[in-house]
């Protein structure tokens, strides 16, 4: 009886360990080590087609030409771009739809939540090509629906650009209503009847007791759409030919990182460049929680 | 029917409001109304032009409704790509990787919601960071790692990698944490219960809300899953649907009808799941993002 008592009290100590030990073998092979190997690879010139062993040796060098290289800062450039024209929208319309789903919809609303959520969960390949015929040039219905001359918005990078930031900013909407309604269901009724009794419109109810409470939601979801935008690759790789004049004027920097590691074969740049976009993003996303304070953090994290 | 009868009928949630037409609350129906339009025009077309031809799509005006060539366009597909067989692949790696995600996930889970043990803060807060790496950080190296593995342009290069993700264990802590009652763990344990017939047969069958939330976040991301397949996958018969659908573009000749047709049929699954269980994904979702 005792023996059997010791085997499940050793059993017990062992089982959790057991338990998480696949996600932690997982990560060890596919996560942790493939990391720190492009740190080395990072500060080595190499050769993907000749073997590892004709790695060199190089030091920051690959990082310097990175940071030097025209074709990176346009990339960066573009990046941050798209990450503003697509992403500030995005919350500047989530929110306010969220409130008015919020506060007026009632038997349609499951309806139209799901409606604006499918984009998010359809390929984003399925959508960028559908958006890539809407937006053809000669025939395109978007052209048809617009007065005046045809608009070459996906030859011409201008238009490109915006025509990108569009179907990233379609794309997204959704994600960020759900967002927000989440945290719009957890305030107090009572506070918007006692706003009320105080007389405060509709305006001031959304700018003095909406607002500061959904606050660490925002924070919340902007910290997502900084880290997901930033690594935006797939719109832009699919709408605009790799191969067409326009490719490097709308390419974002995980786009620059692919095609320098399977287009130019240069692991060790690619690899800086993954680590010079990550600094981006670690920095960004820390201005952000400055940006709302300690307390949005620390709400989130509750 | 229409959101503006749902409003005109609906009482008003607020107690105070104007009741009646309200012009601010019409401008604002208006505009979500608008949005709905712009987010079902694209999904409308993607349908009405797979059954049109190429020539036919590109027509002045462009066709509007449905067309005939729906079944010329699939031969076509059939023609250019292994549809069938892109199909299939993507449902194997999209099904491993639920499968796998739900057995491994709910494991740990388990462990970090039930037990007490060293290092458990730690572990735990080490999971939810890994949820902090953006995903290029591992394209190159992890591409490298399939290399030595001599993984590239195989199925278990897509599964494997991610058979047990960090957000999962997040998700099946919180509700096993949360849903489980602790005395009937410790019942069991006195039946004489081992740990892991406690783990498959007390705690698994009560964690189905969970596990079929993790098990649609995880198809529907592996479904859709792009760079993961860009990288890896060489020769277009192991092409995931994205994959495939996107080799069939070209600079000058792309067969719009029968990419469109492919695009439907890759769409239409998720989008009939979809239509089933929204409520419980978006719900699924949001109160896992809450308490995150």
């Amino acid at each position: 009886m005792a023996t059997t008592a010791n085997r499940q009290q050793r059993a017990r100590k062992l089982a959790p360990y057991l338990f998480i030990a696949p996600f932690f073998g997982l990560f060890a092979v596919f996560g942790l080590f493939p990391l720190l190997f492009s740190v080395w690879l990072s500060l080595h010139q190499w050769d993907a087609a000749s073997g590892l062993a004709s790695m060199r040796w190089v030091g920051l060098e690959n990082y310097w030409f990175a940071i030097t290289d025209p074709w990176f800062q346009r990339s960066l450039w573009n990046t941050l771009w798209y990450a503003v024209v697509a992403g500030v929208p995005q919350h500047l319309v989530a929110l306010p739809l969220a409130y008015f789903i919020h506060t007026t919809l009632k038997r349609s609303r499951n309806a139209v939540i799901g409606a604006y959520f499918v984009p998010y969960i359809t390929s984003s390949v399925a959508i960028a090509l559908i958006f890539g015929t809407l937006l053809s040039k000669d025939f395109g219905v978007i052209n048809a629906l617009l007065p005046g001359a045809p608009i070459d918005w996906l030859g011409n990078a201008s238009y490109a650009k915006p025509a990108i930031a569009f179907v990233v900013f379609w794309r997204f909407l959704g994600w960020n209503l759900v967002l927000y309604l989440s945290a719009l269901q957890v305030i107090d009724h009572t506070l918007y009847e006692a706003a009320q009794l105080d007389g405060a419109s509709r305006w001031q109810q959304f700018r003095h007791v909406t607002l500061p409470l959904v606050r660490p939601m925002m924070f919340f979801a902007i910290t997502l759409t900084i880290i997901g935008n930033l690594q935006l690759f797939e719109e832009p790789f699919i709408l605009v030919d790799p191969e067409s004049g326009i490719a490097p004027a709308v390419m974002t920097t995980a786009m620059f990182m692919y095609r320098v590691a399977f287009s130019d074969g240069d692991f060790g740049l690619a690899s800086a460049v993954s680590w010079l976009l990550f600094l981006v993003i670690a920095a960004l996303t820390w201005g952000n929680s400055r940006l709302f304070g300690n307390q949005g953090a620390a709400d989130v994290g509750r | 029917m229409s959101d503006a009868d749902a409003v005109l009928r609906t009482p008003l949630t607020l107690r105070g409001m104007r009741r009646g037409i309200d012009v601010q609350k019409l401008i604002a129906l208006a505009f979500v109304g608008a949005g709905l339009l712009i987010l079902v025009a694209p999904f409308y077309f993607t349908f009405v032009f797979a059954t049109h031809s190429r020539s036919e799509i590109f027509a002045s005006p462009p066709p509007l409704w449905f067309g005939e060539h729906f079944f010329s366009n699939l031969e076509l597909l059939l023609e250019r790509l292994p549809f069938w067989r892109n199909l299939a692949i993507s449902l194997y790696v999209a099904g491993m990787t639920t499968l796998l995600n739900l057995l491994l996930c709910s494991m740990a889970g388990f462990a970090f919601a039930v037990y007490e043990f060293r290092f458990k803060r730690g572990l735990f807060a080490f999971v939810v960071g890994s949820m902090m790496l953006p995903s290029f950080l591992n394209m190159i190296p992890g591409f490298m790692v399939m290399d030595l593995l001599g993984w590239i342009d195989q199925p278990r290069a897509l599964y494997i990698p991610g058979a047990a993700g960090a957000l999962g264990i997040f998700l099946m802590r919180q509700y096993i944490g949360s849903a489980i009652p602790r005395d009937l763990i410790d019942a069991a344990r006195i039946d004489g219960c081992g740990e892991f017939r406690i783990y498959w047969r007390v705690v698994l069958p009560l964690t189905t809300p969970a596990l079929g939330t993790l098990g649609l976040i995880t198809f529907i991301s592996s479904w859709n899953n792009f760079v993961g397949p860009l990288v890896v996958m060489r020769s277009v018969e192991n092409y995931t649907v994205p994959l495939a659908l996107r080799s069939m573009q070209s600079p000058n000749n792309t067969e719009w009808g029968a990419l469109m047709a492919g695009s439907a049929i890759a769409m239409l699954p998720l989008l009939v799941v979809f239509a089933f269980s929204a409520r419980r994904l978006v719900a699924g979702l949001t109160s896992g993002a809450v308490r995150g």
